[in-house]
């Protein structure tokens, strides 16, 4: 578990994490969103025990951040932006290296890079130099490095970033099949990961918490949640009287794609009303389908808002 | 094992991983050499001792210890490892500490190296092999105290180059504050208590003075408190730039 309370960061004059407070239970993956330079990687830095907050409280598994750095840093693994490492070390000895500095006991380190090294998948490079190492296979370095003490808490700040499709399917169920027993926190700029993986999402901008959410609950707040959409070539007075419906708020034509999308008021469910309609008029549609809402607008709308208000 | 011992280990393979610790190595040993046998002439003078090889230790490490030390914090700010360094459950005073050791083995190594002379003297004459030691003891400490200017200064500068000249800069000023030259600048128009506490902190009077044999547990306290001064200021500049 971990608890934030108040927490800011202040660097010379600028304010990069200003208030913030959430808690992350166990068994909970939360993933922090949020335009670039909002203060998602500065807050997890703090939480790791890295940067010291200007204010504000933290607690991980009950035990104050302040009071016992290191019986707080015992419980986190984390994946610092970029995945660092030392370039010149081959793969098996930075696990090792970090195993002991992680004070796993001598008899056990080579069981436990073993078991790692078989999770992530790097048997193929376990001799290999980092610095040799692709893209992908570094961040999958760090995502060792991370979990190799089996922590109770997981932070990590982008471990998707620069993994090809299949990899970041991998990590994703990495990080799923770790969930349960954990408690974790992710950054992410993809907004199919929410969905894929996180039980909870808080959007950050401007330092400030604009959204703590579930997924789902996210996507209500779209104006695509439960638009009808449908191709079919279709009439302007007809198009009129489907924004005529009282169950509709408005009406968006795309005449290039022959795409019509249909808003419904107060984003309440108008599937039925709508294919009722269709078939009424006899037209024939090639696609009808509603929509759950749009991740990206819900972030743009949240994000630029703020923007806003600050300007 | 220790999180300190992992460390020193890791570091050490480190130096060793890469060319540069060999030249080093090569670099001191030739240099050294020719310091004591063509400029000091160690064997023409005709006494059994290695003071000349010696008295050049200090201009030596004056340039071959930053080059050690430049990259000991700024190559792990530049590269973000010390954000995985710091979030590790290890005490900073350990960190700090591991990376000081390291260095100060490697440099003990290269030292350890120059043994042949060492032979070469006891075969041609007899030396005073205990006056021997100490020196040895004298020049291991002085290379300490510049490794902990050195990791001070690797710490404030993400800039291998800047901290290579600052750290030589700053030992030089403490190699300086105590010959005569410089002392008789100050004589002029400083109270000579004031003098005098110049010269005490002059790391050339507290190595020459081991030098000489006088083994005063003084001037090696001396060194070992300038190293822990050191190192403290590095673990404060440390909380100060890590996040830079
Ligand atoms: N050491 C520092 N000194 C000054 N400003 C900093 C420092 N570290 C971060 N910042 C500023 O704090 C803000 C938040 O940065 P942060 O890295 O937390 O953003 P982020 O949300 O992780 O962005 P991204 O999505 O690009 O990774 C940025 O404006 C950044 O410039
Ligand atoms: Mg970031």
């Amino acid at each position: 578990m971990i608890e934030c309370k108040n927490l800011s960061k202040v660097f010379n004059q600028f304010t990069a994490v200003d208030d913030l407070s959430f808690v992350a239970n166990k068994g909970e993956v939360l993933g922090f969103l949020g335009p670039n330079g909002a203060g998602k990687s500065t807050t997890m830095k703090m939480i790791t025990g890295f940067l010291q907050p200007t204010s504000g409280e933290i607690k991980v598994c009950g035990i104050d951040l302040f009071s016992d750095p290191i019986a707080v840093k015992n419980k986190i693994g984390y994946l610092p932006e970029g995945a660092p490492s030392y370039d010149e070390m081959k793969v098996c000895d930075f696990l090792i290296f970090i195993a002991q500095m992680r004070g796993i006991p001598k008899e056990m380190i080579a069981t436990k890079v073993d078991e790692v090294i078989e999770r992530i998948n790097l048997n193929k490079v376990y001799y290999q130099r980092i610095e040799t190492l692709s893209k992908g296979y570094k961040r999958r370095v760090g995502l060792a490095q991370a979990i190799i003490h089996n922590p109770e808490v997981l932070v990590m700040d982008e471990p998707t970033d620069g993994l090809d499709p299949n990899q970041k399917h991998d990590v994703r169920e990495l990080i799923t099949s770790m969930a349960k027993e954990k408690t974790i926190i992710i950054s992410t700029h993809i907004l199919e990961e929410v969905h894929a993986v996180c039980d909870r999402a808080i959007i950050i901008a401007n330092g400030k918490i604009v959204a703590d959410n579930t997924p789902a609950e996210l996507e209500n707040m779209s104006k695509y949640h439960n638009a009808v959409t449908f191709d079919a070539t279709i009439d302007f007075s007809l198009l009129e009287e489907i924004k005529a419906m009282g169950c509709v708020r408005d009406v968006e034509y795309d005449a290039k794609r022959k795409k019509t999308t249909v808003f419904p008021a107060q984003s309440i469910y108008i599937f039925d009303e709508i294919s009722a309609f269709l078939k009424k008029h006899k037209i024939s549609v090639t696609r009808l389908s509603m929509e759950a809402g749009r991740l990206d607008e819900v972030f743009r709308n949240v994000t630029l808002d703020d923007v806003k208000e600050v300007a | 094992m220790s999180a300190k011992m992992a460390i020193i280990k890791r570091e050490l393979q480190g130096y060793f991983s890469t060319p540069i610790a060999y030249v080093f190595i090569v670099i001191f040993l030739m240099l050294s050499g020719v310091f004591a046998f063509y400029l000091g002439g160690l064997y023409e003078r005709g006494q059994a001792d290695l003071s000349p090889f010696f008295t050049f230790h200090p201009w030596l490490y004056l340039f071959l210890v930053p080059a050690v030390s430049m990259r000991m914090w700024s190559e792990e700010r530049r590269s973000g490892n010390i954000e995985l360094l710091m979030t590790l459950p290890v005490k900073q005073s350990d960190l700090v500490l591991g990376k000081f050791l390291s260095a100060w083995i490697f440099v003990a190594i290269a030292l350890f190296l120059t043994f042949p002379i060492w032979i070469s003297i006891n075969y041609l004459g007899e030396p005073d092999n205990g006056l021997i030691f100490a020196s040895y003891l004298g020049s291991l400490l002085l290379a300490g105290a510049f490794l902990a200017i050195g990791s001070c200064i690797s710490v404030a500068s993400k800039n291998q180059v800047i901290a290579f000249i600052l750290t030589a800069v700053i030992c030089f000023l403490f190699l300086l504050a105590g010959l005569p030259m410089v002392l008789d600048f100050f004589n002029a128009w400083l109270p000579q208590f004031l003098v005098d506490t110049i010269a005490s902190m002059s790391f050339l009077t507290h190595y020459i003075s081991i030098n000489k044999g006088v083994l005063d547990l003084g001037d090696m306290l001396y060194f070992l408190m300038v190293i822990s001064v050191w190192l403290y200021a590095t673990s404060l500049v440390l909380d100060m730039k890590k996040a830079d």
